[in-house]
Formats: structure tokens, sequence, C-alpha cells
């Protein structure tokens, strides 16, 4: 079916502290725009219609599934991808490292989505008990580790954040 | 890029909005938070050659207590609502349904109005604003009208909304007196659609006799609808009278259109559906009571 194409429009997005300014069709997702027009590969895409988590990212400082974002919604916001979590000088966030400590990560396909949900929502719940903990990533689907290496991870990182 | 291709709009003002609906008619959809709309245009479920994106709008935001009830403006996050004290404090019954819907990524970003325009019978909102008596409130380009929820919901993902009209705000008025409310779920993971559920409001008088109750169901039919044979069994009798499971299985006589699938059929849903209104009517009860 040939599909007619739409206007397209000028976006600008900040990520990772640098404007991405674009001209991109409204049916592009924020996720499809990180991937190609960024070439930010971090955010990764599993199901791309809400479900698995992988491709979380932080908009405006929250948690969302960025295939569920058009980038046109996005214009002139700020993004944080899996890319921005690390220090400048590549040391690790409390999270990513916990990952490593722990063994929260098998494949590595869901991890970007863990750690960007992790980092936000432990800066907003900085003592989580494990109940909470289980609840905060539901959202994210793992399909190799069993998810008791990435509790594990989660738990590590906050007791590392609350302690800082 | 996986939905068809769309014409993108932004307006910023309700005004602008509600000129856009009129003049694109039946072509247009609302875009609000996008958390059904997008993964429905992903799986092309559904395509529309407009999308008006109401995100922008300042004026579709906010939660606050008026005269007898809590007005929450239609652009709303639910992770406002979750956070806000005037929403725990005034419609207990919507604070605690939204903790149950999807995952905190997902309220970061869906809205009250989009949740109840979608008219999902599955999800909680719809079920919550009929049993609270929401009030509605539509524009368009011919003015402003309010909608009771009980006339709100007309079918699958269908409401008694014109194309032109712009949900753009909705009052959930203040239970007075002696109440309890309950909203119970079941679902295979946490911030899954439930397999069946209930929001359920009950109030009492000093004697503790039922003078009001409100069951709204979820996931037990093709519309979002109360259990009115359930609620007229209660009222005027004293609670010590009243077992639960009766009213359970009373709220799901009758019931014609309980959808089945991969996650149970119709007969279980019915059980669970009995079960969950069940635990809902003694959880409201045992706080009403307390009032």
């Amino acid at each position: 079916m040939a599909e007619r194409p739409a206007a397209e429009r000028p976006v600008t997005v900040r990520v990772n502290g640098r404007d991405w300014p674009a001209v991109v069709e409204p049916r592009l997702t924020l996720a499809d725009f990180l991937r190609h027009h960024c070439r930010l590969t971090g955010t990764h895409l599993g199901c791309e219609h809400g479900v698995c988590g992988a491709c979380t990212v932080l908009l405006d400082g929250e948690a969302v599934r960025s295939c569920l974002v058009f980038a046109v919604q996005a214009d002139g916001a700020e993004v944080t991808t899996i890319e921005g979590i690390a220090e400048p000088d590549g040391q690790l966030s409390p999270v990513q490292a916990a990952f490593r400590d722990c063994h929260g990560l098998q494949c590595g396909f869901c991890t970007p989505g863990f750690v960007v949900t992790l980092t936000a929502y432990l800066r907003d719940h900085p003592d989580p008990s494990d109940v909470e903990i289980r609840e905060a990533l539901s959202g994210n689907l793992c399909r190799c580790t069993g998810y008791q290496g990435i509790l594990k991870a989660a738990r590590q990182a906050a007791a590392e954040l609350s302690a800082s | 890029m996986k939905p068809a291709p769309f014409e993108y709009h932004r307006p910023e003002t309700v005004g602008e909005a509600v000129g856009l609906l009129g003049e694109l008619g039946d072509a247009a959809k609302v875009l609000a938070g996008g958390q059904s709309l997008i993964p429905m245009l992903a799986l092309r479920l559904a395509a529309f050659d407009h999308l008006v994106d109401i995100g922008q709008i300042a004026e579709l935001k906010g939660i606050e207590r008026r005269d007898g009830h809590i007005w929450i403006g239609a652009g709303t996050r639910y992770a406002s609502v979750e956070a806000s004290p005037a929403a725990a404090a005034g419609v207990p019954l919507l604070a605690r349904a939204t903790r149950l819907i999807g995952h905190f990524q997902i309220r970061n970003r869906g809205t009250v109005g989009g949740s109840l325009a979608h008219a999902d019978p599955a999800a909680e909102y719809p079920a919550v604003a009929l049993a609270v008596g929401a009030s509605m409130q539509v524009r368009s380009p011919r003015g402003e009208r309010a909608i009771d929820a009980a006339d709100f919901f007309d079918g699958m993902w269908t409401t008694s909304m014109e194309p032109d009209e712009l949900l753009v705000a909705v009052s959930f008025p203040l239970w007075p007196g002696r109440c309890g409310f309950a909203v119970e779920e079941f679902a295979r993971r946490h911030g899954d659609f439930a397999i069946a559920g209930a929001a359920l409001g009950v109030q009492l008088d000093a004697r503790d006799r039922v003078t009001r109750c409100a069951i709204g169901l979820i996931g037990l039919g093709s519309t979002p609808e109360r259990a009115a044979h359930a609620e007229e069994s209660v009222v005027g009798r004293a609670v010590s009278e009243i077992e639960a499971g009766q009213i359970g299985r009373l709220a799901m006589a009758g019931l014609e259109s309980v959808p089945a699938d991969l996650q149970g059929s119709a007969d279980y849903r019915k059980r669970v559906g009995a079960a969950m209104v069940a635990r809902a009517w003694a959880s409201a009860v045992t706080e009403a009571a307390r009032g």
C-alpha cells in the first residue's frame, strides 16, 4: 500500500547535553530519532509498543518509553539516554557498576532500559524495599537473568546511593 | 517507523485545539499521553490523517479542590494524580486505582483525560469515574457541555463525545459522610491489564445501613459499566446482613459480553470478577465503618 508522506517538521531535542536539530516525519518515534539521527544505539528497541521497557530514556528527567513518544512531541525537551548515564570520563554510574558487580546482565539487550529505569527510580526513592524495587522494575523485561542478579544490583546501587 | 503517516498539530490553547478538531472532523485524533494511542498506531490497529497533540496545553493540567468536587484537568498525568494529596484525600478511589495503571514509566506520560476518552473497559479510570459519579467537561467550537460518566461510555473505545469535542476536565464529586473505597484487581503480572477487577465505593449511615453503593467493573465487558443489580441489592440494608460473596456473584449476573482470550475464559473471568467485587466490598465497608 502506497502511503502518502506527511509534512516533515523541524525539531530540536537536547540529548545528553547536546542539541540535535533535525527535520523529521511526525511518525518517527523518539527511539528511532535517538538511534538513527543521533546514532545513539544504546537505546534498544524490543517490542516497539510499550511492553518491554528496553527503550526507556529520561525525558525532562522522567523515565519514559521512547517508543511511545514521537520525536515531534519531544521538540524542545531534554533527553538522557544510556550513553549519558556514566560520568564524562567514562566512570560507571553507581547503577551501572552494580549491574557489573552483581551479574545483573547476560546478553545485555534489556540492560539500558533497566539501568535508565533504576537511575530515575532510585533518584526519587532512595531507600526502597525489596517489594518496591520489584514493582519499579516490573515494566522491564529480561529474558536471560531470571532477575535475581538485577534485584541484587538494584539493592547494591540503592545502598551506595543512600550512603553517598 | 511503524505507524501510518499523519500530519501533526501542536496547538497551544484549548481554543486552538477544538478549532482544529472542528476543521478536521473524523480525520483527526487527539494525542494526549499517547500510552494507548501510540501502541495502537504502531500495531496499525488505528490510523489517522491528523494527530492533534494536546500535551503542551497548560490550561489542561492541574488538580484542584473546588466546591464539592475535585477538578482534574484532562491533560494531568497519572504520576501527578499519584503524587497529589488533594486527589488522595478527595477521591481515594482514583488515587488507589492510579498505582495499578501500567508501570511508572507509563504513568509518567499517560493522562486522566486520555484514559477516559480512550474508554477501554479493561482500564481503571473509566470504572472509577462511573463508580464515583464523575462529570466530564467537554468543549467544541460550539461551546462547552458536561457529560455524566453514566452517559459518557458508549462501547469499546467509544464515547458520546462528538468528533469536534475535546475532554478538557473531569469533576470527581466528594462523597460526604461515612464512606469507604476500594479497588481490587487480579493480573498475572503487576502492571498488566487486569483479568478482572472492581472499583467500589460505599456510604453508611450512623446505624451501619448502606445509603449508597457504586461498583465499577474492570475487564468484564465491552463497555465500561457498573454492576447496578448488585448495588441496588445492598442499599437500605444493614451491613451485618450482607454477605460479600453474594454481592460478587450478583455483580456478575447478567453480564453478557465478558471477554474470553488466552488469559482465561469468560466463566473464569466472572469467577475472578466476583471474588474481586467481594474483596473490594469487604475492604470498603471496613473503611466506612471506621468513619
